[in-house]
């Protein structure tokens, strides 16, 4: 190429790009002529409806609080539900002094000491929130005499609104949980999962139990107004209305007659029950005692009442059917027999000679009964609760195979019951000890150790919910549904309904034969075991076993005399499912050091089984019942 | 001796840069001061801002056009190697994963893309000068998808359309042929128009994006949410008249209707308290930079030179451009801070610092010319 022609290239070169230029000029005024057009749209042409947006002012969209979804039981009791009242609210930025403003309210309407506590600890709870209450559920009385006061006390005013009420008080108060206002936590996490728009002017939301794990069923959707409001602070007039959807109904699979029956039948003793129907899941009882009573929460709890729940040494805000993990006892059995069953361990009709003892790497286990049960094969193991029989079986099957066969029925993690905070227990095995300690020889595993599992000591811990959860899939065989406390979710506007759990969660492939042996020998326990006097007249056939676990001794192995202090007695348990041909009902009950399994525990299931089945009522049903011998 | 020491300290220079710079650096002090309720802690910040941007603007004016040059591949290769660090490593906020952890402090490095990518593709062409045609074109399409894919993915839709903006200039200003852009723009369109009205978004756009532009085309669907900066930054700039309702006299400002209104939205606080005068004269001290943006370009003494500056000053106009669009709302909201009005450090050093890379290059055919 001649130089001359490579200018004569640069030449066109730079011709091209200035053009370019050119275009990109244009472009840039282009596109700066519309924003301009637009400036002069808003600022010019349309000046004068936004102005009158701003002066008078401005637009206020007042959001509308969707009515939250009401709570049954199977029957259509009414759980929880809202009621509309007046409340007495300061905006704390508009007032001036705090402390005067409330004096004066007080010599017009009577505001309680507990009424300033509690409005003191919600003003440090929540820092972001515009208006507080300072008085809930006014009489029409105050309402109208604050009206007349009104214009002393700029940044306080009336209410209307909706409260949450729970009508049983403290019954199931566990498994429906509560509402309480939104504190900057719950702020958090609704801003992170994008919900905070919808929550504007809600200032309430489920923090345990169903309330809180249905919170997005049960809130219904915002709806809102389009106001003008003037500099007074008044609506002058409706632009648009958008109603609010109403939160959805929550009917619960649970019997609210029958929790009451059960939560009674503790008395004034700690611990769970969980009843399930075998057939579907549905959770038909949920205790666990002490309770507590959820309507304190709701506008706010006072400090006192607050710190009386949490240092009570009964712990009555924890929920022990989902989140206390116990040994599991002699209840286990049952499953130890089907899992030796299952992976030909040992069959049925093997018979071991019970001395009363059984001698493992120089320790010895005993058995209950001193001297022994004699011969016992699986049927009698479970009726009469022989130790020493599954001593010797768990040392046959070894930790891998139990862990194993327990894990495929929920032991060792959660049931996925349908409210929050599950814990999943102790499943123990190898790896989870490994898991669990950090020096090398906490971590083997000793086969010493396999002992005690099989009696359900040792590292076991399982929830009362995993036990009556295992226990329903023995009532039904291996077909096994998740647990769950609502039926149905309705929407209340088209009566549209959507079940919870429509289908089981998993079958498993038990050979008949050998979940028949044990569902006999649990139907023995009934007839001739351990459990007879318990069940003594019943007037249906149920299949159960009892359990004594004890509190300390964790390390397993090492007999212990029961009688001991009363926070270290053997907590007490039973399962059972009736009726046996077609199980309707499968349960676990725990009583914390309730002592023997079969005189604490079994007698309040036979109160809980004899209503479901018969409809008999406590009353007549308490003096059946006296204690019985060991398990 | 002094005088000699003056004269090469200021020579780098570009004067009036500088003197539009100044002057929209006033207007924000003033809006700055009303928007953050007489904040003068901010406006001290302000000032700081300025002085490590104006330090960083100067560095790179002096840098001779060559090390700018050497420099393109490797804060490229650097730049997506920390996007992919931030792809397997990046700390997640809200859902989107943008900044990578260096122990001492947090770095978000779509920020040095910004720069990075119209460099790169700057020195790409230039090199590759003698011997141009398509190929070309698609190696440097490929060379803007990585960087902007990657963005996409994290995701952060509006900062990867403005870096893929940057690279689509310099490809523009390379002479990327107008029958494709024209293919390109009716495409995009035709993409845009189907997407939004037959709700196909939600298959291509993350679920906020989406929101994001259905608030756009109709705020009123969701006053309570995303629509409720719309509303209140159109009414703050409607209010605002023709004349403006006067310094620290905005009431959609000082009555807290105007979210984020010392960043994203300052603008409507400008617009409210100053009017259409006001806006005007913001409008025209940015048409005045991006004129002398172009006009460096125009006299670039090399291709690298004039696309570089050209594909820069562009980008600057489109960052003013999306935010007076979407606060104004004629555009959906991204976060893109007012060039230089809005209060944040970062976007004051990346701007100046394209400042820098344009003066070195006005710079760089000066002496040439000598």
């Amino acid at each position: 190429m001649s130089r001359r022609s490579e200018i004569k290239n640069q030449m066109a070169e730079r011709y091209a790009f200035q053009l370019r230029l050119a275009a990109a000029a244009l472009f840039v005024l282009v596109l700066f002529g519309i924003l301009i057009a637009r400036f002069s749209w808003l600022q010019v042409a349309q000046h004068g409806r936004y102005q009158t947006l701003a002066e008078q002012n401005r637009i206020s969209l007042v959001p509308i609080v969707p009515p939250r979804g009401v709570i049954y039981d199977r029957n259509g009791v009414v759980l929880a539900h809202n009621f509309s009242a007046y409340t007495l609210e300061i905006t704390p930025s508009k007032v001036g002094s705090l402390e005067d403003c409330i004096n004066r309210l007080a010599k017009i309407i009577d505001i309680t000491p507990k009424d300033r506590r509690r409005f003191k600890k919600l003003m440090e709870d929540t820092k972001d929130f515009e208006s507080l209450p300072i008085k809930t559920r006014l009489n029409d009385e105050e309402v109208a005499r604050f009206a007349a006061n009104s214009y002393q006390f700029p940044g306080v005013e009336v209410k209307a609104r909706l409260f949450r009420q729970y009508p049983l008080g403290k019954v199931a108060s566990h498994l429906i949980g509560y509402i309480g206002r939104i504190n900057d936590k719950d702020l958090q996490d609704l801003d992170d999962s994008g919900d905070l728009p919808n929550y504007r002017g809600t200032d309430h939301i489920g923090k345990v139990g169903v309330e809180q794990s249905y919170e997005s069923d049960l809130h219904g959707v915002t709806g809102f107004e389009e106001v003008e409001i003037d500099a007074g602070g008044r609506a002058i007039r409706t632009l648009k209305r958008t109603p609010p959807m109403p939160g959805k109904n929550l009917v619960l699979s649970v019997d609210i007659k029958l929790q009451q029956i059960a939560e009674d039948a503790f008395g004034d003793r700690k611990g769970a029950l969980v009843a399930i129907d075998p057939q579907n899941g549905g959770v038909l009882a949920f205790v666990s005692k002490p309770g507590f009573d959820p309507n304190l929460f709701v506008d706010g709890i006072d400090p006192q009442s607050w710190n009386d729940l949490n240092t009570d040494p009964d712990k009555p805000l924890n929920n022990r059917a989902l989140r206390g993990t116990y040994p599991p006892g002699s209840t286990f059995k049952p499953f130890m027999a089907l899992g030796a069953l299952e992976g030909n361990f040992r069959s049925a009709g093997t018979v071991i000679n019970d001395t009363g003892v059984f001698n493992f790497g120089g320790h010895t286990f005993r058995d209950d009964k001193v001297g022994g049960h004699g011969a016992v094969d699986m049927y009698k193991s479970i009726v009469v609760s022989c130790d020493v029989y599954y001593y010797s079986l768990a040392n046959t099957m070894g930790i891998d195979a139990i862990s194993r066969f327990m894990g495929t029925l929920d032991f060792g993690s959660p049931t996925g019951i349908d409210i929050d905070g599950e814990q999943s227990g102790v499943l123990p095995s190898q790896e989870w000890k490994r898991k669990r300690f950090r020096t090398p020889a906490t971590q083997k595993w000793y086969a010493g150790e396999t002992v005690s599992i099989g009696i359900g000591q040792g590292y076991n811990a399982y929830t009362p919910l995993q036990m009556a959860h295992a226990t329903a899939a023995i009532a039904n065989s291996g077909v096994m549904f998740h647990p769950h406390l609502v039926q149905y979710i309705v929407d209340g506007t088209n009566g549209n309904k959507t079940v919870v759990e429509p289908k089981p969660e998993r079958v498993l492939p038990w050979k008949p034969a050998n979940i028949a042996v044990v569902q006999h020998a649990m139907e023995g326990v009934i007839k001739e075991g351990t459990g007879a006097k318990a069940f003594a007249g019943a007037g249906y056939t149920a299949a159960g076993k009892t359990g004594t676990a004890q509190v300390f001794s964790l390390k397993g192995g090492k007999y212990s005399e029961s009688g001991t202090k009363a926070h270290l007695r053997d907590h007490a348990w039973f399962i059972a499912y009736a009726p046996t041909d077609h199980p309707k009902i499968a349960l676990a009950v725990l009583v914390e050091n309730g002592g023997w399994g079969a005189a604490a525990a079994a007698p309040i299931a036979r109160q809980v089984l004899d209503y479901y089945l018969t409809g008999k009522q406590p009353a007549q049903a308490a003096s059946d019942v006296e204690s019985s011998d060991s398990d | 001796m002094i005088k000699e020491f003056l004269r090469r300290f200021i020579r780098p220079i570009d004067p009036w840069l500088l003197l539009f710079t100044f002057l929209v650096f006033l207007l924000s002090c003033i809006v700055l001061y009303s928007a953050s309720n007489q904040d003068m802690d901010k406006i001290s910040d302000k000032f700081t801002f300025l002085g490590v941007a104006l330090c960083v603007m100067w560095v790179l004016a002096s840098m001779p056009l060559q090390v700018l040059m050497r420099l393109a591949l490797p804060m490229y290769v650097i730049g997506v190697l920390l996007l992919v660090a931030v792809a397997l490593f990046g700390s997640t906020s809200h859902g989107a994963k943008r900044w990578l952890n260096i122990g001492v402090t947090k770095i978000q490095p779509s920020e040095l893309m910004k720069l990075a990518l119209p460099l790169m593709l700057a020195w790409y062409f230039h090199h590759f000068e003698a011997s141009l045609n398509w190929k070309h074109f698609i190696v440097a399409a490929v060379l803007m998808v990585i960087p902007v894919g990657l963005i996409m993915k994290q995701p952060d839709l509006g900062t990867s359309l403005l870096i893929a903006a940057a690279g689509f200039y310099v490809l523009f200003f390379a002479g990327l042929s107008w029958r494709l852009i024209g293919l390109m723009v009716l495409a995009g369109g035709g993409l845009a128009y189907v997407v939004t009205h037959w709700n196909l978004c939600i298959h291509i756009l993350r679920e906020y994006q989406c929101q994001r532009v259905a608030t756009m085309l109709d705020p009123m669907q969701d006053p309570l949410g995303a629509g409720y900066h719309i509303i209140q930054g159109t009414i703050a700039i409607g209010s605002g008249g023709l004349l403006g309702k006067g310094w620290l006299n905005g009431t959609q400002t000082h009555l807290d209707f105007i979210p984020e209104r010392t960043t994203d939205f300052i603008f409507a606080v400008f617009g409210e308290e100053f009017g259409l005068i006001g806006n005007i004269i913001l409008v025209l001290l940015y048409l005045l930079l991006i004129i002398r943006g172009l006009s460096i370009a125009n006299n670039a003494a090399t291709l690298f030179g004039r696309l570089l500056a050209g594909a820069l000053t562009l980008t600057f106009f489109t960052y003013a451009f999306v935010n007076m669009g979407m606060v104004s709302g004629i555009l959906p909201v991204v976060g893109v801070p007012l060039p230089l009005v809005s209060y944040g450090g970062t976007s004051m050093v990346s701007l100046m610092a394209a400042f820098g890379i344009l003066m070195s290059v006005g710079k760089d055919r000066k002496l040439m010319k000598a």
